[in-house]
C-alpha cells in the first residue's frame, strides 16, 4: 500500500477554496491546544483573537481600518506573484507613497480639497511606483533578484523616512519632535465615512478588489501575467514579453503599496512620525498567499488577518498572551495554506497492491 | 518565569470579570490602564513604568485595579488599543511614550469621559494631562562623576534619536562634566533606535575605541554596560539599576521612579480632584533617583555627586545656567541666566565640547 | 595608530561574525538549489535557545554550559529549518512564501519562549585563550575572540573546500545546477536538499546565538534586528562562492562599523541616516554588478528556487 501523488489535469477548485478555510480552522485548533499547554487560557486566547473582532461591533471599525491597507497592497502583490515576480519590498513602497503624498500636501498648502486630495493620492501612487522602479530596472537590465533588491530598499526607505521627519519636514511647531506638521482638514480624509464605521481606505479596497478581479479574470493582461509565471517559454511564444511583465507588475504593486501608504496618512494620524511603518507591506505578502493570489481571496484573507491583529491586541489585554502571538498565528495559517497547496495541484491516491490475477486455464 | 506566568493568569482572571459583567458591580475599585511601547521585561523604560504601576497597586490595594498593554507600536494602531482599555472600564489611562502623543489626543477626543495622561509629549486637551521627568538632572550627576574620574578627558553618550529629550541629556552630561574638567569633550553616537542590543554594543565599542573611558546611554538595554565591563571602562545604567550586568563598570544609574507620581494621580482620581496638568518632575519630587554608588567610586566623588543631587532638591543648582555656548561658539544662554523650561523642552542644539 | 586599527578590527570582527555564520549556512542551502528566506527567524530561534540552555545549565555545567548552548542553538535552528524543508521539498510549496512564513514564525516563537528570560544574564562566551594573550592590547586581535569567531572562519574554509574539492560537494552542486539530470543519474536529490537545509538552519542558529551569548549576553526580542536579511544579501553578493563570502561579509562589517565611527567622530557633513542606509545601498549596487556579469561572475545555481517534482 502506497500513497501516490497524481497531478491533476486542472487545479481543484474545491481545494482552492477549502484549503484556506481549513488552514484558518486548523490554526485556531492548534493554537488553542498549544497555548493551553504552555499555561495560558488557550480557548479564550483563540476566541479573543479570532472571534471577538467579528462579533463585537465596536471592533469592526478597527478591523476594517487594518484590513484596508493589507488588501490594497496584497492585490498588487498577487498580480506579481502570479508571474512569479516576488516584491518583498512593499513596506518601502508604502513608506515612499506616504512621503510623496505628504510632499504634495506641503508643496501646495493652501489648495482646496478638490485639488489637494486627488493630487496627494496620485503623488502617493507615483511615489510607490518610483520606489519599485529601481528593482524593476535592476532585474530587467542586470538580472538582479527582485527579492533582494526590493528588500534592501525597505531599509533605505526607513532611513529616508527618518531623514524627512528629522530635517526638512520636521514640524516647526512640533517642539523639535521628529514628526511632520499635521495635514490640514482640506488635505485629510475623514477617519470613517460619516454615519458608518467604514474607513475611506476600505472603500478603496473594495473598489480595487473589483478592478483587480476584472483585470485578472477577464483581461488579456491578466492572462499574460499568469502565463509568464506558469510557463515562461510558452509565454514568450505567445508574444508576452517577460521584461514588460516585470515592469508592469512591479509598478502596479509599488503603486498600490504607495496608495495604501498615502491613504493611511490622510485618514489616520494625518502626520508622519517615526512609528509610521506598521509592517503592512510584509503582512500583505501573507494575505496574498492566504488569498491564493485571487482578488476575492485576497479581500477575504485581508479581513482575516486584520481580525488576528485586532484580536491579538484584545487577547493581550484580556488573556495576557504576549504580543508575539498574533505573529505566530499568522505564520501558522500561512504554513498550513502553503502545505495544503499540494492538494490543489495533486490528487492523493492510495494504491493497494493489485490482487494476483489467476491465468485462465488453457482449454484443452 | 513560571512565577510571572501565574501572575499573569491571576491578573487575567481578575480582568475577565469586568469584561463579562460590565457595570454589574457597584463599588468597584478604580480601573487604571497603562500603555507601554516596549516589553515590561526590557529592564529599561517600560520596565520602570511597570514598576511604578505595581507600586501604585500596592499602595492603593483594594481601591485601584490596573492593567497594561505592552509592545504597543507607535503608529495609528495604538488608537484602538487605547480605546480598548477605556472600553474595558479603565477611567484613567497613562500612555508611556512620546510616540503615542497624537494617538492619545485622538482617543481622548472620541472618549471625553475618560481621563488620559501622556508621557514626554506636548499636546494637551481637556481630558489629557502631560507628565515627564527631568532626566537631565540625573545626567548632570553622572556627568559630574565622569568629570571627576575620567582620565582620558573623553566621555561617551550613546543616544537614540535627535529629540529634545536626548539633546538635553547630552548637554547636561557635558556641561556638568565640564564644570569639573573644562577640557572634557563628549563623543555622541545616535543609533536611531531605542532598543537594539547588538547595535548598542557596537556603538559602545566604537566610543571606547575612540578614547571614551566613561559611557552613558540613552537607549534601553544594558548592552553598552556589558561592553564597558569587558573593556574595563566605566558606565552608567539607564532607567534601572543595571549593576548586575556590569558589577565593576556600573558606577550608578539614573532610575526612573514613576511610583510616587502614579500614586498621587490615582489618589487625585479617587478624590475627584484630577485635573489635566503639565508636570516635569525631578529629584525634588522623588521621581528621579540615583542607584547606589559602586564601591569603586572614591569618597570625594560620591560627595560631589551627592552635592549635585542636594542642589537640585533645594533649588540651588541648575545645570542649565549661563554662560552656555553652542558648538559654533555662539552664546545661547547669557552668564548667570537660567534656561527657561520652555527652551529646555525644545532643545535641538548641542553645547560646545560635544562631538556629533 | 596601531591601537586604533586593532580596536577597529576587533569591533568589525564582532559585527561580521554572526552574519558570516548565517550566510555560510545559506550558501550551502542555495548551492543545493533551495532559497530559504527564513534566516532571520532561524537565527532568533537559535539565539533564544542558546541563551536559555546556557542560563539553565550554567550552574550545573559551568564552563561547558555555553558549548551546550551553542549545540542546542544549532539543533533548534536545524529543527526550525525542517519545518521549511518539509513544506518545500516534500510538499512542493512556494519557497519564497514558506521562507517568509518561517521568519515570521521564528520571530514570534522566539519572543514567546524568551519572554521569561528578559532581564537575566549569562557570562559571555568569550575567548578561551589565557588572559595574557586574549587581553593583551596587541594580541587580542588574534586571540581575543569567542570560539564562535574561529568556528565561523573555519567553517567558511571548510564549506569552500567541501563544495569545490570533495565528491559530495560536487554532487550537491550538481543537484543545484540541474536537479532533473542529477535525479536521473541516481543522486538522491531530496535527501541531499534536506541535509543542506538542516545545515543552513544549524549555522543560522549558531549565528543567532552569537548575539545572545557573545555580543550582548542577554535576551531581547528581535535582537538580531534584520541581520538575517543581510546574510541573505551576502550570499548573492558573494556570487555563491565561499571565498568571496568571507570578503563580502567583512566588507559589510566594515561598512556597518564605519557608520558608527563616522557618527562618533562627528562627521556631520552627511546626514546620519545616509550612513545608516549605506550598507543596504551598497548591497544593491554590488548585486547589480555581480548579477549583470552573468555566468562568468556568479555561480548561481540554475535550479535556485524551483521546486523539484520529478515526473513519476
Amino acid at each position: 500500500m502506497r500513497i501516490r501523488l497524481e497531478k491533476r489535469l486542472t487545479p481543484s477548485r474545491f481545494m482552492q477554496v477549502a484549503t484556506p478555510v481549513a488552514s484558518v480552522l486548523l490554526t485556531m485548533l492548534l493554537g488553542a491546544i498549544i497555548f493551553q499547554l504552555i499555561g495560558f487560557d488557550g480557548p479564550r486566547a483563540i476566541y479573543e483573537t479570532f472571534v471577538t473582532p467579528i462579533v463585537a461591533p465596536y471592533k469592526w471599525q478597527d478591523v476594517l481600518t487594518k484590513a484596508a491597507p493589507l488588501i490594497i497592497i496584497a492585490l498588487g502583490l498577487s498580480l506579481g506573484n502570479q508571474a512569479k515576480i516576488w516584491n518583498i519590498g512593499a513596506e518601502g513602497q508604502y513608506i515612499l507613497g506616504a512621503i510623496a503624498g505628504a510632499g504634495a500636501a506641503y508643496a501646495a498648502p493652501g489648495a482646496p480639497s478638490l485639488v489637494a486630495i486627488p493630487t496627494m493620492i496620485a503623488a502617493g501612487i507615483v511615489g510607490g511606483m518610483v520606489w519599485a522602479a529601481a528593482p524593476a530596472f535592476l532585474k530587467t537590465r542586470f538580472h538582479v533578484s527582485e527579492v533582494l533588491s526590493t528588500l534592501m530598499l525597505v531599509y533605505v526607505a526607513l532611513q529616508v523616512l527618518n531623514y524627512m521627519v528629522d530635517v526638512p519636514w520636521k514640524d516647526p511647531n512640533g517642539h523639535n519632535f521628529p514628526q511632520t506638521a499635521p495635514l490640514t482638514p482640506a488635505q485629510s480624509l475623514p477617519r470613517v465615512l460619516p454615519g458608518t464605521v467604514i474607513p475611506p481606505g476600505f472603500v478603496v479596497a473594495i473598489a480595487a478588489t473589483l478592478i483587480f478581479w476584472v483585470l485578472t479574470a477577464r483581461s488579456v493582461y491578466g492572462f499574460s501575467v499568469r502565463t509568464v509565471g506558469a510557463a515562461p517559454d510558452a509565454a514568450r511564444y505567445g508574444g508576452f514579453d517577460a521584461s514588460r511583465t516585470v515592469w508592469s507588475t512591479l509598478m502596479i504593486s509599488g503603486g498600490m503599496a504607495g496608495l495604501a501608504g498615502v491613504i493611511e496618512v490622510m485618514s489616520q494620524l494625518r502626520l508622519i512620525n517615526l512609528g509610521f511603518p506598521s509592517g503592512y507591506g510584509f503582512t500583505a505578502i501573507i494575505v496574498s498567499f492566504l488569498g491564493r493570489l485571487h482578488p476575492v481571496g485576497v479581500f477575504l484573507a485581508g479581513l482575516i488577518l486584520a481580525v488576528t491583529y485586532v484580536g491579538g491586541q484584545v487577547a493581550q489585554t484580556v488573556v495576557h498572551v504576549p504580543e508575539a502571538t498574533a505573529g505566530i498565528f499568522q505564520a501558522t495559517m500561512l504554513f498550513f495554506i502553503l502545505a495544503s497547496d499540494i492538494l490543489v495541484r495533486y490528487r492523493v491516491r492510495v494504491i493497494r497492491d493489485a490482487p494476483r490475477v489467476q491465468p485462465a486455464e488453457a482449454v484443452a | 518565569m513560571i512565577t510571572r506566568r501565574t501572575l499573569m493568569k491571576t491578573a487575567a482572571a481578575g480582568l475577565t470579570l469586568p469584561v463579562l459583567g460590565r457595570g454589574a458591580f457597584a463599588a468597584e475599585p478604580l480601573k487604571i490602564g497603562f500603555v507601554y511601547p516596549g516589553p515590561v521585561g526590557d529592564y529599561g523604560w517600560s520596565w520602570a513604568h511597570n514598576k511604578g504601576r505595581l507600586a501604585m497597586d500596592e499602595a492603593l490595594k483594594g481601591q485601584v485595579v490596573s492593567s497594561y498593554v505592552e509592545n504597543v507600536k507607535e503608529d495609528a494602531s495604538a488608537i484602538p488599543i487605547i480605546k480598548d482599555l477605556a472600553q474595558q472600564g479603565n477611567k484613567l489611562i497613562f500612555t508611556a511614550s512620546f510616540g503615542f502623543m497624537d494617538q492619545t489626543i485622538e482617543a481622548a477626543k472620541q472618549l471625553p469621559d475618560t481621563k488620559f495622561e501622556h508621557c514626554a509629549g506636548y499636546k494637551k486637551a481637556d481630558n489629557v494631562g502631560l507628565y515627564n521627568e527631568r532626566f537631565y538632572q540625573g545626567r548632570s550627576v553622572v556627568g559630574t562623576i565622569a568629570g571627576h574620574m575620567s582620565k582620558t578627558g573623553v566621555i561617551g553618550y550613546l543616544g537614540s534619536f535627535k529629540i529634545p529629550e536626548v539633546v538635553m541629556g547630552v548637554n547636561a552630561f557635558t556641561l556638568s562634566a565640564q564644570a569639573v574638567n573644562p577640557k572634557i569633550t563628549t563623543k555622541l553616537v545616535m543609533i536611531d533606535s531605542w532598543f537594539d542590543p547588538a547595535k548598542e554594543a557596537s556603538a559602545a565599542e566604537t566610543l571606547a575605541n575612540l578614547g571614551c573611558d566613561f559611557i552613558t546611554t540613552h537607549t534601553d538595554s544594558p548592552a553598552a554596560l556589558q561592553v564597558c565591563e569587558k573593556r574595563k571602562i566605566y558606565g552608567f545604567g539607564q532607567g534601572a539599576d543595571m549593576s548586575r550586568f556590569a558589577p565593576h563598570a556600573h558606577l550608578t544609574a539614573i532610575e526612573d521612579n514613576w511610583g510616587p507620581y502614579y500614586i498621587s494621580r490615582a489618589k487625585a482620581m479617587l478624590d475627584g480632584t484630577w485635573k489635566p496638568d503639565d508636570v516635569w518632575m525631578g529629584f525634588k519630587e522623588g521621581c528621579v533617583e540615583m542607584a547606589p554608588y559602586n564601591k569603586a567610586m572614591p569618597d570625594d566623588v560620591k560627595a560631589a555627586a551627592d552635592k549635585i543631587i542636594a542642589g537640585w532638591k533645594d533649588g540651588s543648582y541648575d545645570v542649565f545656567t549661563g554662560e552656555i555656548k553652542d558648538q559654533s561658539g555662539a552664546v545661547k544662554v547669557p552668564k548667570g541666566e537660567h534656561m527657561k523650561d520652555a527652551d529646555i523642552a525644545v532643545m535641538d542644539w548641542y553645547v560646545q565640547g560635544v562631538q556629533s | 595608530m596601531l591601537t586604533f586599527i586593532i580596536d577597529a578590527l576587533v569591533t568589525v570582527v564582532g559585527v561580521t561574525t554572526p552574519i558570516l555564520l548565517a550566510a555560510t549556512g545559506e550558501l550551502v542551502v542555495e548551492k543545493s538549489g533551495v532559497l530559504n528566506l527564513g534566516v532571520e527567524g532561524m537565527m532568533l530561534v537559535g539565539a533564544v535557545t542558546g541563551f536559555a540552555v546556557s542560563l539553565t545549565y550554567g550552574d550545573n555545567l559551568g564552563a561547558f554550559a555555553p558549548w551546550l548552548g551553542v549545540l542546542c542553538a544549532a539543533l533548534a535552528g536545524a529543527a526550525s529549518s525542517m519545518l521549511f524543508a518539509a513544506l518545500v521539498l516534500t510538499l512542493g510549496s512556494n519557497q519564497v512564501a514558506t521562507g517568509l512564513a518561517l521568519t515570521i514564525f521564528g520571530i514570534g516563537l522566539s519572543s514567546l519562549i524568551g519572554s521569561g528570560y528578559v532581564g537575566t544574564i549569562i557570562p559571555a562566551f568569550d575567548s578561551l585563550f589565557p588572559d595574557s594573550l586574549a587581553g593583551d592590547p596587541m594580541w587580542r586581535v588574534v586571540f581575543g575572540y569567542s570560539p564562535l569567531v574561529y568556528f565561523a572562519l573555519i567553517m567558511v574554509f571548510a564549506v569552500g573546500w567541501f563544495l569545490n574539492r570533495t565528491r559530495a560537494g560536487l554532487i550537491l552542486r550538481a543537484v543545484g545546477e540541474n536537479d532533473i539530470s542529477a535525479h536521473s543519474i541516481g543522486y538522491p536529490v531530496i535527501p541531499i536538499r534536506y541535509a543542506a537545509i538542516a545545515f543552513g538552519g544549524a549555522m543560522a542558529g549558531i549565528g543567532g546565538c552569537y548575539f545572545s551569548m557573545v555580543m550582548t549576553p542577554m535576551w531581547a526580542e528581535q535582537m538580531t534586528a534584520g541581520r538575517g536579511w543581510i546574510a541573505l544579501a551576502l550570499v548573492v553578493f558573494s556570487g555563491w562562492r565561499a571565498g568571496r563570502l568571507l570578503a563580502g561579509a567583512y566588507f559589510f562589517g566594515v561598512l556597518m562599523t564605519l557608520e558608527l565611527y563616522a557618527k562618533a567622530s562627528g562627521f556631520s557633513f552627511l546626514p546620519s541616516q545616509f550612513w545608516a542606509a549605506m550598507p543596504y545601498i551598497m548591497a544593491v549596487v554590488v548585486l547589480a554588478v555581480i548579477s549583470s556579469r552573468g555566468v562568468a561572475g556568479s555561480e548561481a545555481p540554475a535550479c535556485l528556487g524551483r521546486p523539484f517534482m520529478p515526473t513519476n
